[in-house]
């Protein structure tokens, strides 16, 4: 039997006063943890997910959602815009390059994005199995669908219409999986992506990739977006079967003719400053337009929560200095309790810095006891969140990640531990044993 | 008599004044090896007083104390403990067993205060020789008063001292308890070699030993 094992009988001698101490710091530092984990995972998965997106051009509405459902996929679309705004833009010198997307279909509630091989691009999606899609109703699944689904290559699916995946199932609309990416750790994961024109035709724009047709003049960005794809799909270099798929792209979206083709939201890089300045302006202008900017909306929304957030902050660290007092309290009376102990541990020969040290050593091992079980509960929290509410899933909230300021949260708790042993340890050195021997009979 | 340097507590015109008034006065004292001495006096005679200016809880107004060969009396705090814990083992009336450790772990708390390790045969063998063997693990609060001195002589000698100091180790027994306490000591002491300086009152223990010391209530000095 050591000293530092005496500071462990102790307290387990007492044993509910010292389960109520550490619970007391269980609750702040978990709440501390739960608050490091969501405002840091998700302030750096919108910042992943937004970046190099400059500006999003979508339909009028609220600019926040607009950015929500286009970058974050996470809220409903605020509508479509016309086609017509993709050439606008990309005609646009100021404007380095706009990335359509296409929303509206979801299959077992992962979004179906109707977009080009860019937007994998973008967020550097590499393809862990098969390749990227080159025809309507082909199919690119983020590395969360596919374990989420369980979906390999070839499999054909139906997507239904809403976000949801409770909405109405399009019928003879099967979309193939041909590639399967690899976790990126964005947005990209749990996305199927897909060709704008398999949208379209799951819409009724066109009746499916069947069908013949030869109308090309209207859709040079579709044949744009396949010339992206083979410059960067090494897999294809059969220009014959490239010749086919735009026929098939052509064939899906050649339905301009019926009803004016739409997008959902165009992602735009810009080339210049310059377009900065104007071009939020110029597409603000237009009625049916609305730009927003990912930064400025993203800022707006952290420092929205960022008020909740540090009330909570606040709550916690008080919390955390209450249970400070609360192992202050309890070791102080403890240690009254115990002065004869310490004045016969002294007799036994225990020097006075190792009974400092023992005592010191109590409040630490309660802190840290509290401490390891915060983080533990507030990371089980998160997991729990996570898998109570998909929607923090889609965020990409994982109780998995650990970040250094749970360290710091750790150690200023064990710190505080020892604090608060501190005062009752200093007596240690002024005890008159012979006077507390005889006071404590 | 015993020569100097087998003597393991000498005492030297030892004074002890308390607020001008002297509660203590031993002019000279000695017990060598194996020299078991009874401490008597009534009470207020100084008993408790002179056995922590012995084990260097205080230090004496005047005069000197050795301890094995050191002088306990004028070394430095640390040097103090660091002599104790090598050589003196104390039994208190009151046996001040560690409340939240068993008896075997303050046994082995004890020995690993003193020596820096536990030695579990020791402990488990000194557990027998007092007869706790079944209540080794039990704790003190579970233990009957009897039981609790048992476990506390067994503490003291845990560590091997070659000095087990008591303080009033039987007043609150009874005669047949008293006696049996003080063979148990004398028992233990002759196995572990320790020497034992048990202060008491109790003039039961007289026939026990066969050296005394005796302190009078000192009388009111200037
Ligand atoms: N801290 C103190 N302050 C004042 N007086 C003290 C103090 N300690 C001891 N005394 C006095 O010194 C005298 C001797 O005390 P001590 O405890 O040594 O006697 P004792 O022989 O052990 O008595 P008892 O048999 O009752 O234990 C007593 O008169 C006591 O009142
Ligand atoms: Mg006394």
């Amino acid at each position: 039997m050591t000293l530092a094992g005496l500071s462990l009988a102790y307290l387990k001698d007492r044993a509910l006063n010292t389960a109520l101490n550490i619970l007391l710091l269980t609750l702040s530092v978990a709440t501390l943890v739960i608050l490091v984990l969501f405002s840091s995972q998700l302030s750096e998965r919108f910042a992943r997910d937004a970046q190099g997106i400059d500006l999003v051009v979508g339909a009028k509405g609220s600019p926040l959602q607009l950015i929500l459902s286009s970058i974050y996929q996470v809220d409903v679309p605020t509508g479509n815009i016309p086609l017509e705004t993709l050439e606008t833009l990309r005609a646009d010198p100021t404007v380095a390059e706009v990335i359509p997307l296409a929303l509206g279909d979801s299959f077992r509630s992962y979004r179906i994005v109707g977009t080009e091989s860019a937007y994998v691009e973008h967020y550097n999606g590499r393809m862990a199995e098969g390749r990227m899609f080159e025809a309507p109703y082909e199919t690119v699944i983020g590395a969360q669908v596919a374990r989420g689904t369980g979906a390999g290559l070839g499999q054909k699916f139906e997507g239904s219409h809403g976000l949801s995946g409770d909405g109405h199932v399009h019928e003879q609309t099967p979309f193939e999986v041909v590639g399967i990416l690899a976790p990126t750790g964005t947005v990209l994961d749990r996305l199927i992506v897909t060709p704008v024109a398999s949208v379209w035709g799951a819409h009724g724009f066109g009746t499916g990739p069947s069908e013949d047709h030869d109308d090309h003049e209207d859709h040079e960005h579709e044949t744009a977006g396949h010339d992206e794809h083979a410059g960067h799909d090494h897999e294809h270099d059969d220009h014959e079967h490239e010749h086919d798929d735009v026929a098939h792209d052509d064939d899906a979206a050649h339905h301009a003719d019926e009803a004016e083709l739409e997008v959902t939201a165009l992602l735009v890089k810009y080339r210049s400053s310059l377009a900065a300045v104007r071009l939020p302006t110029f597409i603000n202008r237009q009625t049916q337009l609305q730009a927003a900017a990912p930064a400025v909306e993203m800022t707006r929304l952290l420092s929205l929560l960022g008020v909740g957030i540090d009330a909570v902050r606040a709550f916690a660290i008080l919390l955390m200095i209450t249970s400070g007092l609360s192992i202050f309290v309890a070791l102080y009376s403890a240690l009254r309790q115990r002065e004869g102990d310490m004045a016969m541990l002294r007799v036994m020969g225990a020097r006075p810095p190792a009974i400092f040290g023992h005592i010191v050593l109590e409040g630490v091992l309660l802190a840290a006891a509290g401490a390891l079980l915060g983080v533990i509960v507030g990371h089980w929290v998160v997991a729990f969140a996570a898998a109570t509410f998909p929607q923090l899933q889609d965020m990409g909230l994982s109780a998995l990640r650990f970040e250094p300021a749970e360290a710091v949260i750790v150690l200023a708790a064990i710190a505080m531990g020892g604090l608060a042993a501190l005062v009752p340890a200093l007596k240690v050195f002024r005890v008159d044993i012979a006077q507390t021997l005889a006071d404590t009979r | 008599m015993t020569t100097p340097s087998e003597r393991l507590i000498e005492v030297q015109g030892l004074r002890h004044e308390i607020a001008g008034r002297c509660v203590m006065d031993v002019p000279a004292f000695a017990a060598g090896r194996g020299e078991h001495t009874l401490l008597i006096g009534p009470s207020g005679s100084g008993k408790t007083t002179l056995i922590n200016v012995i084990t260097g809880l205080i230090t004496p107004t005047s005069g000197e104390v050795r301890i094995d060969g050191e002088l306990m009396s004028s070394l430095p705090p640390a040097k103090r403990d660091q002599l104790r814990r090598r050589t003196i083992g104390v039994v208190f009336q009151t046996l001040r067993l560690i409340s939240a450790l068993t008896v075997r772990q303050n046994l082995s708390l004890a020995q690993t205060l003193a020596l820096g390790h536990a030695e579990p045969a020791i402990i488990d063998d000194l557990i027998g020789q007092v007869g706790l063997k079944h209540r080794a693990d039990a704790m003190p609060r579970e233990l009957s008063h009897g039981e609790g001195q048992r476990a506390a002589i067994a503490r003291a000698l845990c560590a091997r001292p070659a000095i087990v100091v008591a303080d009033e180790p039987t007043s609150a027994l009874d005669d047949a308890n008293a006696l049996a306490m003080a063979e148990l000591l004398l028992s233990t002491a002759e196995t572990t070699g320790a020497t034992l300086l048990i202060a008491t009152h109790d003039n039961r223990l007289r026939d026990r030993f066969a050296r005394t010391l005796a302190l009078t209530a000192p009388q009111v000095t200037a």
